[in-house]
């Protein structure tokens, strides 16, 4: 199948290198415990890679790692999560052509794929202003009537599922950098039809000193999956990328069991899907009280 | 012969929640039996108190004389516990009181600045206990205190109780001086390990005075005293407390934080001029239903 | 003279406190005769009080006497269909044509009518629920008119709240509140959701139904305009009705876990806005720097406030060991003073536990508790021979495996434990699936932020406890809750972005 490598277009005369697309847990770069895989395919239906078929064990790992790496980033600098994120599109700048030849493979048109990822990038930069603002504009000096110091703080919610939308880079990236930016870990689902930009993409976190654990990528099919996830006692919000209501029903169904927070987005154009709410949604609201007195 | 050679350790004070507590405590309805029981326990435990410049001999037999018969038409009332006079007035004092179990108690310690040679206070006080003060009420030297001598201020305590012989010593803390409740906690602590009888919290010549969050935290202070040591310190509570009303919650308050065996005229006291009037004027209401008029009271 | 420890032989220092040797306190009743209550209470629906259909009812009763207050209407499915419908009408037609200026104007009435009413109120609140007069005259009263208070001022503020996305009201709220706050709850409710140009239908809790009626009475007696607020009395099946009504666009439920699970359950799918506030069983640390007195005034204030019938309650204690024996000691002398008793009197700490099922269930985790190994603790106050009443409880040596740690009682009750250094004290407050509230006592500054802001609950009290005000959001983390009440973030759980993102 190399014929439909994206990558492919090299001379006749070498045979090229290909890549094994793997999931990205805890900073490395794993197959699936199971063993099992799943075909990408182009547009065509024609197979162009294989990809790791997670399982429910994968998601549990991936959780571990998820919460192993929530409090050391919760607790980095406003100021440094933003570097980090700011970084992050460096590096996804500096890989454009791949994600555009990426998206192509996926069926994109290259001149929306070009598009697609300056997108990306510049999303990441929006977020990444944001760590250190959205707490000023969004949290309170309460004006109790007791002779009380009362402030309302957000802090992040904690472990975030992601069932990541079926946009590949754009919506991926629109949903995993507000839940980041605002000190969440994530566990991202990629389930859609174009899952190679989100594999790839787990080589830019990598490379972007995001820590490990912080965005687990895994790869596989939404119905194995998902239910794990979305009834993971150890997951305190979901974030569910797909207009299936069927699909958001069930999820929903199963965080009953703790309790999870569910942000549904069930938009497939993700231009403007661009804001602090997508940051503040995946927050929760601290009061705190201290008397004031001598 | 220093007493205080260990540190004191306060406990800090929270003055939000003594304030909170304070507001809690005054939101108990003291009625009927409870209120006229309470008014009887008040004047028992007042110090008649004249302490001016332009005092005499008359106007000191006038206050003995009231102490002696608060309202002629109710001759089944308490006495009050003391008279509180200056030292130069102990004596004609102790000749109107004498043998009415009324005690004499003196200002003494260049009283109220304190601002003296150790030296003279310490003659004031053997004066004053010469001419028959059964009781001395000392001022601490806040200057000293407030600078972070408290050692000095412990000695000098020390030296006052031993100058008092067998006179109870109350020392007066001058609390409307001392800034924080931390602070008066710490001077609580520090005259209880010192040698008071009573803790004070007022000459009356400051204000604020005998605020109830200041009492409170003296309370606290007296309480941990006697938990520590099985030692039972008393209060006094001196100036801005004139109503029936407000000593009534300082009654509440002892009960709710030292008990019942507080609540006795050996372990508190109330440093007061206008409040006995009030408490007649509440008792006469209660047994009569009708308001009373001041002027149906002897000054 | 210096410190001496109390000579051998003597017994060891010991208050009088509490008891009736002495000077005591007479009753102080609350004079009632100015509160007048119906035999029989309906509906509210569309601005009328009418019977269930069916004419089908329910008695309330007075829990520290166990005699029959009134009757009330038991409002049955049809009933609920009849207030969702007249609530709808009123939002289409009347509430969010309304300029929001003047909808402001009718929730500042409500506001001045029940501070106007306000002792009735406490008194009526008391009867019904058995808390004591002076926290429902002091705090549930004054709270829910500060309520509507606060709110009011928002109706015509809305696009300032939430920048960049403008405000919209949601519709129609269905809404369920619980016994332990009945006309705070309803405040708590009906404020943001009409102020911000919602309407609402609301069922009290069974066992107390009495306010949130006078607050109906209250609400037309400001003017405001039928089917606004409509009230529906009942038990858990008409909650059910109200929550899972189809043309409710907005759940709020303030109860227990339970209750929310089923009801974020049957919501799942729906895209209909909801809040949820539900149990607790938080910790309040207290550190070795603690202000102590202070402290156990905190503790007190924390479990025995309103019975401990109270969500938020700082249920279990975790003390540092160095200061634990000081701190259990005072908080026993402190307990000695306080009146369990008539809800009625003045001087009444703590009043009749809500109902009979809930004595039950206390009852049994005392049982529970010493069965666990725990150490039980109550106070020696006399309590009255009818109606329900429990004791201000400790369950001292308590661990973290026992059930009366884990799990949330709604009384008296308090388990203590002690810890050893910060982190650990940290860990066992989190060591739960709630995490509604908590609270820190140190005098040192430092300490209390790093601990408020590590403990995962919502409210966080440092050096006070069980603090409430309009303008400061409530509501839990993890298991305790899904969204905030009071504040800005209060309101915006009854509104929705004017644009979309």
């Amino acid at each position: 199948m190399s014929e439909q490598r994206p990558a492919g277009a090299a001379a006749a005369d070498r045979l090229p290198v290909l890549k094994t697309h793997k999931v990205y847990v805890g900073g490395r770069f794993p197959r699936s415990e199971s063993g099992r895989f799943d075909r990408a395919l182009g547009p065509d239906g024609t197979p162009i890679a294989n990809i790791c078929r997670c399982s429910r064990k994968d998601v549990r790992d991936a959780v571990t790692a998820a919460r192993a790496a929530q409090a050391g980033w919760a607790g980095r600098t406003a100021y440094n999560r933003g570097q980090i994120l700011y970084r992050i599109a460096e590096m996804l700048e500096g890989r454009s052509a791949q994600f555009e030849t990426l998206l192509a493979a996926g069926g994109t048109a290259p001149d929306e794929a070009a598009i697609e990822v300056q997108a990306a990038v510049d999303r990441l930069v929006h977020y990444a202003g944001w760590t250190d603002k959205f707490q000023q504009v969004f949290s309170s000096v309460n004006p109790v009537a007791t002779s009380h110091f009362n402030f309302s703080i957000l802090e992040p919610m904690g472990v975030i599922g992601v069932l990541a939308p079926e946009s590949p880079l754009l919506g991926l990236t629109s949903a995993v950098a507000p839940a980041i930016a605002g000190g969440n870990t994530t566990v991202v689902l990629v389930t859609g039809s174009q899952p190679l930009p989100a594999t790839t993409f787990g080589e830019v976190l990598n490379s972007s000193d995001v820590p490990g654990g912080v965005v687990n990528v895994l790869t596989g099919r939404s119905d194995e999956m998902l239910a794990p996830l979305a009834a993971h006692r150890d997951v305190d919000g979901l974030l569910l990328c797909s207009p299936d209501p069927d699909v958001a029903r069930s999820a929903e169904i199963e965080a009953v069991h703790n309790l999870k927070r569910v942000a549904v987005r069930p938009h497939e154009d993700w231009t403007d899907v661009q804001s602090p709410y997508e940051i503040t949604d995946l927050q929760e609201v601290k009061t705190t009280w201290h008397p004031i007195g001598s | 012969m220093s007493t205080t050679a260990a540190p004191v350790e306060s406990p800090p004070i929270d003055a939000v929640g003594v304030e909170e507590r304070v507001a809690r405590l005054c939101s108990r309805s003291i009625k009927k039996e409870a209120k006229l029981q309470a008014l009887h326990l008040t004047l028992s435990m007042i110090d008649l108190t004249t302490l001016e410049g332009a005092d005499s001999e008359g106007k000191v037999r006038q206050l003995c004389a009231k102490a002696l018969q608060l309202h002629a038409a109710l001759p089944d009332l308490p006495h009050v516990a003391a008279v509180c006079v200056y030292p130069a007035l102990v004596g004609v004092a102790k000749r109107a009181v004498e043998g009415s179990g009324i005690h004499v108690a003196s200002v003494a310690t260049s009283f109220p600045a304190g601002q003296a040679p150790l030296e003279i206070k310490l003659l004031e006080v053997r004066k004053a206990v010469e001419a028959g003060a059964d009781e001395v009420d000392m001022v601490i030297s806040r200057g000293r205190f407030l600078a972070g001598d408290l050692a000095y201020t412990g000695d000098e305590i020390a030296s006052v109780k031993e100058a008092c012989a067998d006179a109870h010593l109350k020392v007066i803390l001058e609390t409307g001086e001392l800034g924080t409740l931390d602070a008066i906690r710490r001077a609580s602590d520090l005259a209880m390990r010192s040698g008071a009888d009573f803790i004070k919290t007022s000459t009356g010549k400051i204000k604020p005075a005998a605020t109830m969050p200041v009492v409170l935290v003296m309370l606290e202070a007296i309480r941990d005293h006697y938990l520590r040591t099985g030692e039972k310190i008393g209060m006094k509570p001196a100036g801005g407390i004139s109503t029936a009303k407000d000593a009534i919650r300082h009654l509440v308050m002892v009960r709710e934080t030292l008990g019942q065996d507080w609540l006795d005229p050996d372990l508190y006291r109330f440093g007061a001029s206008s409040l006995a009037n009030d408490v007649l004027r509440q008792i006469v209401k209660q047994r009569s239903g009708i308001y009373q008029s001041f002027d149906d009271f002897s000054l | 003279m210096t410190d001496s420890t109390p000579s051998a032989g003597t017994a060891a220092p010991k208050l009088r406190l509490g008891g009736d040797d002495g000077w005591g306190y007479a009753p102080a009743p609350e004079s009632t005769d100015h509160v007048e209550l119906r035999d029989r209470y309906g509906l509210f629906i569309d601005g009328e009080f009418v019977d269930a259909k069916g004419g089908r009812t329910f008695e309330t009763a007075n829990p520290a006497t166990e005699e029959k207050i009134a009757d009330v209407a038991l409002a049955s499915d049809a009933d609920v269909d009849r207030a969702v419908a007249a609530a709808r009408r009123a939002y289409e037609d009347v509430w969010s044509q309304l300029a929001p200026r003047e909808r402001g104007k009718y929730v500042y009435r409500i506001a001045r009518v029940l501070q106007e009413r306000g002792r009735e109120l406490a008194i009526t609140e008391s009867l019904d629920g058995g808390k004591p007069i002076r926290e429902s005259r002091d705090v549930d009263i004054p709270l829910a008119a500060a309520h509507f208070f606060y709110y009011a001022g928002w109706a015509d503020k809305l696009d300032y709240a939430f920048p960049g996305r403008g405000a919209r009201s949601l519709g129609v709220a269905g809404q369920v509140i619980p016994w332990n706050f009945p006309l705070l709850m309803a405040a708590w409710k009906i404020a943001p959701a009409i102020a911000a140009g919602n309407t609402v239908v609301l069922k009290p809790a069974e066992t107390t139904p009495l306010t949130a009626l006078k607050l109906a009475e209250i609400i037309r007696e400001a003017g405001v305009p039928p089917g606004v607020v409509n009230i529906v009395t009942g038990a858990g099946e008409t909650g059910a009705a109200v929550v899972q009504h189809p043309d409710v666009d907005k759940v709020a439920f303030t109860g227990s876990t339970e209750v929310g699970k089923l009801i974020r359950r049957a919501l799942a799918g729906s895209g209909k806005h909801y809040t949820l506030e539900l149990g607790g069983k938080a910790a309040n640390l207290v550190f070795e720097d603690a202000a102590v007195d202070q402290a156990v005034e905190g503790i007190v204030n924390g479990i025995f406030f309103n019975q401990g019938h109270v969500c938020c309650a700082g249920s279990r204690l975790l003390v540092q060991e160095s200061v634990a024996d000081e701190v259990i000691s005072k908080l026993k002398d402190r307990m000695e003073t306080l009146i369990v008793g008539d809800p009625l009197d003045k001087n009444t700490d703590i009043g009749a536990i809500n109902s009979r099922a809930q004595l039950d269930r206390i009852e049994e985790y005392l049982e529970i508790g010493e069965a666990e190994g725990a150490e039980p603790f109550q106070t020696s106050c006399p309590v009255p021979e009818r109606g329900y009443w429990c004791r201000p409880t400790l369950f001292l040596q308590a661990s973290q495996s026992h059930r009366v740690v884990q799990e949330e009682i709604f009384g008296p009750v308090l388990a203590v434990q002690t810890f050893r250094t910060v982190d650990e004290g940290i860990a066992m407050a989190n060591n739960t699936p709630y995490g509604l509230s908590g609270g820190v006592w140190s005098d040192k500054g430092a300490k209390a932020f790093r601990v408020t802001s590590r403990i995962r609950a919502g409210v966080l009290w440092a050096n006070t406890y069980n603090k409430f005000d309009p303008t400061a959001p409530f509501g839990g983390y993890k298991e305790s809750g899904i969204g905030r009440e009071g504040g800005l973030a209060g309101l915006h759980a009854y509104l929705q972005p004017e644009r979309a993102a």
